[in-house]
């Protein structure tokens, strides 16, 4: 979808300040602060503000109630944390199709018995411990076979949503294991001042997120990997090695949410998680993300999630099927996505200079960033084996 | 070169850390041996005849969709259960599948063993009565299970359970607890909504509450997991601030709406389930929670197939009817499991 303005920029040899001119030229007139991240992101808080009217209308009280918006955040808090972490492997450049199969393995490893009854000797931090272990081993998997096996991201991860979930299934032979210990679910079921636990953890996970990615160099070389490896490369970025950790970040995230879940549900299952990569691919790409990456902000992230459970709460709110509400969330994704081009004054902007400090994104990375618009080389490095990246090549 | 050369082996070393990490998680956290395991298609024979005594030797080849789902799993233990107890069956289990091609080859497979009955719950019916005609034809019975083909010349005998049966049960218990609050809110939380059980079993649920001039005021759809069911739970409990009853169609996601109920704080409501979990009758015996009842749908019908299947080969009738051959269809029943009588069941439910 980004085919004509990558190819305006140029390939490598557009390392320079020239690529965000070309990129300019191309949008025609000029556009007001709305092409920013800021003016991204405010349609989506005008999609969800009109959700929330709707289901004000519809369903009156029964919507506005603390209780049923604590309830809405409390569902989006688990895909939220998956979906932070499938935000920075986007962003760099790759996708992540595993979360959910992960996010079942990390809840069936951290409730069999065995390490239940090692949380009950020592302590249930044991299995959060063992969570986040187990996701972070798995996504380091991804991540070494992503970036030294050279296998494309899809294929990678495909083969690791398969194998986790059997994986899953062989520990948990096919049942659902029982969260023993009162402690674990107390403290992660229970509420600080009235906010769900699992919310503040979600909060806590995003404004790690953001800052990750806007205010250090992490999140700097995720922008520059994402938007052309093979510049990262010259730039003197260890393109491999920054692969391999961002899959470890999601990896991580899958072992919160497999913690959250377990909060949620009282059980670790190899069920957990099904079709968690498509919610969380959905909320990510609705938010404004891009999906051969190198663009993308946090903020759009939570909302995009935001927009979905509160659809789907809207929906039973007035007992309305679930077919409905299927078709409504592919018409929000494509509204969602069209509205983002439109609002972008007809096309994609990668970089605009001097966009100000507004919420991150891109633009706010200076110079740096400007030299990794356009093309990727023929001798790409690891990017060079993720899908997509035909469309990022230049035409000649 | 020299980097060409280094890196393989810097690979090697990392994947030797994954490796080492991975196997000491092995070691440390997996063993998962359950305590007890007292399920099974029934220990105590029920013998009313010569029934039992050993008769010519019967392979028996057994199909059914992939153990993904806590009854489907007791479907397969049950039927192993069945044939252990004869010393004249010899079982052949395909590995479970949801995949129509793969199970349409394993019944392929089966024809060309030469195996004596087919017991075949197939991952869906219609797709499966080709296969099953061809064994038919080549002189193999076929006993169907749960999931009727659409061809009554595909099978020697079928035996079902009975979803619209259910949602009866279910509604006719919720009539017996709340039917004489002419206001009473009665909710439902369904399993996956396009499968025709999930459409029986709702429309059994409505007809049932209709005797009692009552109707389903909030229904949602999960999807048989823990997740999607607290999922729909959670939502459904702000949907409707005050209930008087909730039928949840299948204990396996039972398990995520009994957390969100927990989580919500709520108890005014009188809850019944479905399938007939151990989980289920473990929290009904104990009565502490808003599960009051739980209707069985038997996930021992494979079993009875096996049975059937053995009584076919052999040329034997059901000894406790009359009529002579075992009969064409099956249906069975759906009671409904309260703690008066939980102890009756408990020791066959199955573990989700």
């Amino acid at each position: 979808m980004s085919g004509s303005t990558t190819a305006t920029t140029g390939g490598v040899d557009s390392a320079s300040p020239t690529g965000t001119g070309a990129a300019s030229d191309g949008r025609g007139k000029g556009p007001g602060f709305m092409a920013g991240p800021v003016g991204r992101n405010l349609g989506l808080v005008v999609a969800l503000a009109i959700l929330c009217i709707v289901g004000v209308v519809t369903a009156g009280d029964r919507f506005a109630d603390v209780d049923n918006v604590l309830t809405i955040l409390r569902l989006a808090a688990v895909i939220g944390v998956v979906s932070v972490g499938m935000t920075f492997v986007i962003i760099g450049g790759g996708i992540d199709l595993s979360v959910g199969a992960l996010a079942a393995l990390a809840s069936v490893w951290a409730t069999t018995l065995a390490t239940q009854q090692i949380a009950e000797d020592v302590h249930w931090i044991v299995m959060v411990f063992t969570a986040l272990v187990v996701g972070g081993v798995a996504g380091l998997v991804n991540g070494l076979v992503i970036a030294y096996g050279k296998l494309a991201a899809f294929i990678a991860t495909l083969a690791m949503l398969a194998a986790a979930r059997g994986l899953a299934e062989i520990i948990a032979n096919r049942r659902t294991q029982i969260v023993q210990d009162r402690d674990f679910l107390a403290f992660f079921s229970g509420d600080v001042l009235g906010v769900p636990t699992l919310v503040i953890i979600f909060a806590l996970v995003a404004i790690a997120g953001w800052v990750l990615l806007n205010r250090t160099t992490f999140g700097r070389r995720t922008f520059a990997v994402g938007g052309n490896a093979e510049a990262a490369r010259l730039a003197g970025i260890r393109v491999q090695r920054h692969t391999v950790k961002l899959y470890v970040l999601s990896g991580i995230t899958c072992g919160i949410a497999a913690v959250m879940i377990m909060a949620r549900t009282t059980t670790g299952s190899s069920t957990h998680g099904t079709l968690w990569e498509l919610d969380a691919i959905a909320a990510v790409v609705i938010g404004g993300t891009l999906l051969i990456g190198g663009r993308g902000t946090i903020v759009g992230t939570v909302l995009g999630v935001l927009i979905f459970t509160t659809l789907g709460n809207v929906f039973t709110l007035n007992n309305l099927s679930s077919s409905a509400q299927a078709v409504a969330r592919g018409v929000i994704i494509v509204a969602a996505v069209m509205l983002q081009q439109r609002l972008v004054t007809g096309g994609f902007s990668f970089r605009r200079p001097g966009a100000g400090t507004s919420s991150g994104g891109p633009a706010a990375t200076g110079s740096p960033a400007g030299a990794v618009t356009g093309g990727t080389g023929a001798d790409g490095g690891p990017g060079g084996a993720r899908p997509g990246e035909g469309t990022d090549r230049p035409p000649t | 070169m020299s980097a060409a050369r280094q890196r393989p082996f810097r690979r090697l070393s990392y994947s030797a850390v994954a490796l080492i990490g991975a196997g000491a998680l092995v070691t440390g956290c997996t063993s998962n041996t359950p305590e007890s395991s007292g399920e099974g298609g029934g220990g105590d024979t029920n013998a009313a005849s010569s029934n039992d005594e050993a008769g010519d030797t019967v392979t028996i080849g057994f199909s059914a969709p992939a153990a993904d789902h806590g009854w489907m799993a007791g479907i397969t233990e049950a039927a192993r259960a069945a044939a252990e107890e004869y010393e004249d069956v010899e079982l052949t289990v395909a590995e479970g599948t949801n995949d129509v091609g793969t199970q349409i080859s394993q019944v392929e497979t089966f024809i060309n063993q030469g195996v004596d009955a087919i017991v075949l719950l197939p991952f869906d019916g219609a797709a499966l009565t080709p296969v099953a005609l061809q064994a038919m034809e080549a002189g193999i019975p076929v006993i169907n299970v749960d999931r009727e083909f659409n061809s009554p010349f595909a099978a020697r005998a079928t035996i079902l359970g009975d979803n619209y049966g259910m949602g009866v049960s279910a509604g006719t218990y919720v009539c017996e607890q709340v039917g004489d609050n002419p206001n009473a809110v009665v909710a439902e939380i369904a399993g996956i909504d396009s499968l025709p059980l999930t459409q029986d079993r709702s429309q059994g649920f409505a007809d049932a509450l209709d005797e009692c001039g009552l109707t389903v005021a909030n229904r949602v759809a999960a999807d048989f997991t823990v997740e999607g069911g607290e999922e729909a739970a959670a939502n459904l409990l702000q949907a409707a601030p005050q209930i008087d009853a909730l039928w949840n169609h299948d204990d396996d996601q039972g398990v995520g709406v009994l957390a969100a109920i927990e989580n919500a704080g709520r108890d005014e409501f009188v809850m019944v389930g479905g399938a007939g979990s151990a989980n289920a009758m473990r929290a009904i015996e104990a009565g502490d929670s808003v599960l009051q009842a739980t209707v069985i749908y038997p996930h021992t019908q494979a079993a009875d197939g096996i049975r059937l299947a053995r009584l076919v080969a052999q040329d034997k009738s059901l000894s406790d009817l009359v009529s002579a051959e075992v009969p064409r269809q099956i249906v069975l029943n759906a009671p409904v499991v309260t703690a008066d009588n939980v102890d009756q069941f408990i020791d066959r439910a199955f573990e989700s």
